[in-house]
């Protein structure tokens, strides 16, 4: 089992705090600020995201689609990254998490095995759903990485129910139908929905997907056991202000 | 058959890769097809759609000077004759009716060629339903009358700048909006690709092609041909073609877009590996890192960098086999077809027809059926751009 992300959670619950889950897409906007940002938020962060960047990402709306782009076009890989982290990567730093396709871990040599190096605790394959994911799951158990799930708000709760049951890590909670991006506020139902996903399950549940400020999380913080902070970020980054956000968001979560 | 409604694999390939807000929509669908597949109603609704707004059966037509030319007796099946000019309706009506039954209101859909978009167009105004068409913006430079049409037919069409600025991208754009809005959408996917249970739901509408084809050619040969031939980008015409031949002893060939050279075209199955593309694990053509890579073709409707699952089996099987032409042969196809024959073929079509007369070239005297997917008027301006020496707007060599 994936040891760092368990104690992260079992001790950010027996203070009562919420997990800080800052995303980053890996390169951007340039090596050097990459660099910068990535030290700056690992201070912040209780467990950091790290996205590789896709060519086609379905999942991702306007803001992560166009950092992916631009990260892609500077030549960021995988391999890249791993070096990246390597070398510029706090070694005191909160456990990372990667966020990658499956053709990518597809054309990955030696993935599981390569993240366990990197001391990638976790891995986000958001376009996996768990049926399909036997094969990658039965490798990261082997190699002691999660491998996390995703529920919807449109998933039954009879899947919801199997999925938190395989859960490993943290379940990662796509709070409304839509792909990513920083939103305005969340309708009454998002709460009801994280409600309802609370009560079947123990396991850490971890909020994503228009997460985009102190208020976001004040408003669900009673319901979930973390917040993971993607488009706002890299806003924040594009202004010069990640700082600043981050700062917010870690009082938000306590 | 070597076919399968469950799990929705063809030997290892398909299966559905999408976002967890989509499965419920997936599993939803795929009840509700079979649902419907079985129903008497809806059946003789499709069947009489079919006959009367489409236009089937479409003809298979004896080609008698192309086949004095090209040594050998070439069959067409006149898909270019439906209602909107291409294979294409027969898919979006069917989907279509399946979308009205399952209380659907909003349909998206993405186009290449402009052909899926307008036939998607033409059943939602047929049926009522809203419709949103999302198309490369390459693609509607390069088949503006298409893009007129869908517009005249009360569909709105959203030109995606991102990327390629083609089919994939269109693609992209239709999933993502059906990820913002699952309640109310039916994304009508135009071809054999995507996750279960599209490429099985495609194929069994568009094997009407192949089912009519064999009857025809059957009825007035007393046999069945020596080869049917078909071009595959997505591979909805070509598996559709196909489905009803897969247990008989006729060669299959499908025919991929090489652009304007070998290593520059759009050969997902020859040049491609498997991974996994909107939805499915098929053969796809993608770098050593895994992004996907740029594709070229004349032909709008083969520019893609993926293929159906489907397709990916019969390759590995060795019952279908998958053939290239370029730019340059597919539109030499397109000018003998329209001088000899007076029939103005697809671009894409075009390929399917220059790889039949290389197969006669190499195997005299053989009967072939090729699938005639649609008609050459929407490329109209990438045609005549090319032969006055204007600029093409395809994006191909003529344009750099």
């Amino acid at each position: 089992m994936p040891a760092d992300l368990n104690s992260t959670f079992d001790r950010l619950r027996a203070v009562y705090r919420k997990a800080l889950i800052p995303f980053l897409v890996s390169g951007y906007p340039t090596r050097e600020r990459f660099r910068e940002v990535l030290r700056t938020t690992a201070q912040f962060a209780d467990v950091l995201e790290i996205g590789i960047p896709f060519s086609d990402p379905l999942a991702d709306g306007p803001t992560i689609q166009a950092a992916s782009s631009k990260a892609l076009a500077q030549g960021v890989t995988l391999e890249g990254t791993f070096a990246e982290l390597r070398e510029h990567y706090p070694k005191s730093g909160p456990p990372l998490v990667f966020m990658i396709t499956y053709n990518q871990v597809l054309a990955a040599k030696n993935f599981i095995a390569r993240c366990n190096e990197h001391r990638a605790s976790g891995l986000i394959v958001p376009d996996l759903p768990f049926e399909e994911a036997g094969d990658l799951r039965a490798q990261c158990e082997k190699a002691g990485v999660a491998l996390v799930n995703m529920i919807a708000p449109t998933t039954s709760e009879s899947r919801a129910r199997q999925i938190a049951a395989s859960a490993h890590g943290f379940i990662y909670l796509i709070s409304v139908a839509g792909t990513t991006g920083a939103r305005g506020e969340f309708a009454p139902e998002t709460l009801t929905y994280i409600q309802k996903t609370r009560a079947l399950t123990d396991k850490p549940l971890c909020v994503g997907f228009g997460i985009s400020k102190a208020a976001h999380i004040q408003q669900l913080r009673d319901h979930a056991d973390g917040f993971i902070v993607g488009s706002a970020l890299v806003n924040a980054i594009d202004a010069g202000k990640e700082r600043e956000l981050l700062d917010e968001l870690r009082a938000a979560c306590g | 058959m070597t076919t399968t409604m469950k799990p929705g694999r063809f030997g290892v390939f398909g299966g559905r890769y999408v976002p967890e807000t989509l499965m419920a929509n997936l599993i939803e669908l795929e009840a509700a097809f079979e649902a419907a597949w079985e129903d008497k109603s809806f059946k003789a609704d499709l069947a009489a759609t079919l006959a009367d707004f489409v236009g089937r059966p479409t003809p298979l037509y004896f080609a008698e000077r192309l086949s004095g030319e090209w040594g050998g007796r070439v069959f067409l099946k006149r898909e270019d004759l439906t209602h909107t000019g291409a294979h294409k309706i027969n898919n979006a009506v069917g989907q279509a009716l399946l979308a009205k039954r399952m209380g659907k209101q909003r349909i998206v859909a993405e186009t290449g060629a402009g052909q899926h978009g307008v036939a998607t167009a033409a059943a939602c105004a047929r049926l009522g339903l809203s419709c949103r068409v999302y198309m490369g913006a390459l693609d509607c430079e390069r088949q503006q009358p298409n893009v007129a049409r869908m517009k005249l037919l009360g569909a709105e069409v959203f030109p995606c700048e991102g990327g390629t600025r083609n089919l994939k991208v269109a693609i992209n754009e239709a999933i993502r909006d059906w990820v913002a809005h699952p309640n109310e959408t039916y994304y009508l996917l135009g071809s054999a690709v995507g996750p279960h249970p599209y490429p099985t739901i495609v194929r069994e509408l568009q094997s009407v092609i192949g089912i009519e084809a064999r009857e025809q050619f059957s009825r007035r040969e007393g046999k069945l041909p020596d080869a049917v031939i078909a071009c595959v980008g997505g591979g909805s015409n070509a598996i559709g073609i196909f489905a009803p031949f897969l247990d008989d002893k006729v060669a299959l060939f499908g025919v991929e877009a090489g652009g304007d050279s070998p290593q520059h075209g759009s050969c997902t199955l020859a040049h491609g590996r498997p991974g996994v593309l909107h939805g499915a694990f098929s053969y796809v053509l993608q770098d050593g890192d895994g992004q996907i890579t740029g594709t070229h073709s004349i032909a709008p409707g083969l520019d893609y960098p993926g293929v159906g699952p489907q397709h990916s089996a019969l390759k590995d099987s060795g019952r279908v086999r998958y053939e290239i032409e370029t730019d340059e042969t597919a539109l030499a196809a397109f000018h003998e077809l329209s001088r000899i024959e007076g029939i103005l073929p697809a671009l894409e079509s075009s390929h399917a027809l220059a790889f039949a007369r290389r197969y006669l070239r190499e195997n005299k005297g053989k009967t072939v059926i090729v699938n005639l997917s649609g008609r050459g008027d929407k490329d109209l301006p990438s045609i005549m751009a090319r032969s006055t020496g204007l600029p093409a707007r395809d994006g191909g060599a003529n344009a750099r």
